[in-house]
């Protein structure tokens, strides 16, 4: 167990090395001159003097790679660079957005899963039944459902028809539902499906009729054995879904104003603020990488024999 | 399907009578796959209204039995740029699963067949964009490159191909390993004939499958980035950018958010429904 999880965390160093290099890449290539859009942001009348002045400070006329390592050793120190447009520091901004962004997505996990999982069970041994193929047809709609178009029907319903919640939500608790809500009903029918067609393949299985013929209580085959071996499958999901959350979240974010990475990150797009972009990129796919090792070490938890392999 | 009505339905086992529904159940949604296709090639010419013209005087109107789905905030006929938005929307769509599709193969099937230090490089390279938020890097992509449609494109471009990349690699690995392909090579067949005439036809079929299973969610990614102003720019119609110019509307005007919108909705269930038929069948010729 331990050795399985330091070996998956000596994995995630080329990947990082990776990522960093190619969200560097990314801003290097970006067209125009950085030193001008910091100037420009700022509102600085720009002459030659003031604009190569800037360039040397920046670290503009280092080669690629020098600038690289600089960043990647200050990015070390908890240092992501400066913002064009205030020019103070990115992190204290980008933490205090990944806080709004992790309420936000842990919550509506955990609301989907609540949710999801009894209601994917019970479909899957009350198969084709009325409440079966009414779940069904929803899980189907919400999984087509283009995130905005969940959020702005919530919107129309919610704070202009019985205006029961803010429209913007700018962090209060109140304001939480909405966006939990929005980005919880995709991820719920996903989570939905998958607990169900795993149950169901469970069911078939031979140990089951086994069970059963041995007289052992439907109850605890269900939830001793079944459900023990369909978590494997839910687990995946949910992790897969973890990577549309994150992405969801930035349309979500934009359309409830509340201010976590995703809105930070549209924002930052709009004022070609791009170094906050960079670090929002990094931030947010180091999050993701983080949970896919928890996947892993979570799979090795249930199933033993995945250590071996 | 002429052949089939002919059967004795009773004779047939439960799973055959099921499969036979599945059949018919893939080729009816097949049929309305083509005729959506076919439709919303044809649709921008039958518009009602021409989908640009303001109309100052018929702002935000409700809608009505002249204007279906209402004007929105310049007065323009909501249903005339739906149906021309929905060319944009659908073969934007089709044109990324393609490429990506093979782009994904080409590489997968080199990958596989050759092995070695390249495929090595390249599935590390796979492995980590699999595992990255794809929207994030698009939005970063797309937003930095600046907005337009194959901009965006591109940016849900770079992590598109990967799940292709994957599917070919493992199908080329246990393919290359069959009897056949070793009496291919002995009568002198060349790589690249025994790759296209031999194993390319082998897997094209399952890689077909999740490429229909991948158009929905291509088409929420698309509509996502011109959502957030990254895609198609606002005067050209098109489904995610209708929805973001309509949504500071939405008081006023809620139809014309949901009108587009709802395009969207329909036209990703359509699709998903056709992929999951279609991956049903495949699973169930497997067995």
């Amino acid at each position: 167990m331990l050795k399985f999880t330091i070996r998956r965390i000596i994995n995630l160093i080329p990947v990082l090395l990776i990522l960093t290099f190619g969200v560097f890449t990314l801003l290097y290539l970006t067209p125009g001159d950085p030193a001008l859009m910091k100037l420009t942001a700022q509102g600085t009348a720009v002459t030659d003097e003031l604009l190569e002045l800037e360039r040397e400070r920046m670290g503009l006329n280092q080669p690629f790679l020098t600038r690289y390592i600089n960043w990647i050793l200050g990015i070390l120190h908890g240092n992501f660079g400066n913002s064009y447009a205030d020019d103070m520091p990115i992190l204290p901004k980008l933490l205090d957005a990944l806080g709004y962004t992790m309420v936000l997505a842990i919550a509506s996990t955990v609301v989907s899963v609540v949710v999801a999982i009894p209601l994917g069970v019970l479909t899957a041994i009350k198969k084709d039944s009325i409440l079966d193929n009414i779940v069904r047809v929803f899980a189907f709609i919400g999984n087509a459902m283009p995130n905005f178009l969940i959020s702005l029907l919530l919107m129309y319903l919610f704070c202009i028809q019985l205006r029961i919640f803010p429209v913007i939500a700018k962090g209060s608790v109140q304001g939480l539902f909405l966006p939990t809500l929005s980005l919880a009903i995709p991820m719920a029918s996903k989570f939905m499906r998958q607990t169900r067609a795993d149950v169901l393949s469970q069911l078939d299985e031979e140990y089951v009729i086994g069970m059963h013929a041995r007289g052992v209580k439907e109850r605890t085959i269900l939830f001793k054995n079944v459900l023990h071996n369909a978590l494997g499958g839910v687990i995946t999901i949910v992790s897969l879904q973890i990577r549309v959350l994150i992405g969801g979240s930035i349309v979500i974010e934009t359309i409830f104003r509340w201010p976590g990475i995703g809105s930070l990150m549209m924002d930052s797009i709009s004022a070609r603020d791009y170094p906050v972009v960079q670090g929002a990129v990094l931030i947010l796919a180091t999050l993701q990488v983080l949970v896919n090792l928890a996947t892993d070490i979570s799979y090795c938890i249930i199933d033993k024999r995945i250590e071996l392999e | 399907m002429a052949e089939s009505k002919k059967i004795d339905k009773s004779k047939l086992s439960k799973k055959q009578l099921k499969k036979l529904r599945l059949k018919r159940k893939t080729y009816i949604l097949g049929g309305i796959v083509a005729l959506l296709l076919i439709a919303s090639l044809i649709a921008p010419m039958l518009t009602p209204w021409d989908p640009y013209a303001t109309d100052p005087l018929n702002m935000r109107a409700a809608p009505s039995a002249e204007h279906i789905f209402g004007t929105d905030y310049l007065g323009r006929d909501v249903f005339s740029r739906v149906l021309s938005g929905a060319r944009t929307s659908i073969f934007a769509t089709l044109v990324l699963v393609i490429i990506s599709f093979v782009i994904g193969s080409a590489i997968g099937i080199i990958c596989g067949y050759y092995g070695g230090f390249v495929d090595n490089i390249l599935m590390r390279i796979t492995d980590i964009l699999l595992s990255l938020p794809q929207l994030v890097l698009a939005v970063a992509v797309a937003g930095m490159m600046g907005g337009s449609l194959t901009n965006a494109l591109i940016a849900i471009g770079i992590t598109s191909w990967t799940s292709y990349a994957r599917l070919a690699r493992s199908h080329t690995m246990r393919i290359k390993q069959l009897p056949y392909i070793d009496s291919v090579r002995m009568t002198g067949s060349g790589d690249l004939n025994i790759l296209l005439r031999h194993v390319f036809p082998n897997l094209i079929g399952s890689m077909l499958v999740n490429a229909t299973l991948e158009i929905g969610t291509t088409m929420l990614s698309i509509a996502g980035l011109s959502f957030l102003g990254l895609g198609v720019a606002p005067p050209a119609a098109e489904w995610g950018s209708m929805v973001s110019e309509g949504r500071a509307y939405l008081q006023l005007a809620p139809w014309t958010v949901f009108a587009p919108a709802a395009s969207i909705l329909v036209a990703v269930m359509i699709f998903n429904y056709f992929g999951e038929c279609v991956c049903d069948l495949a699973n169930m010729n497997e067995v």
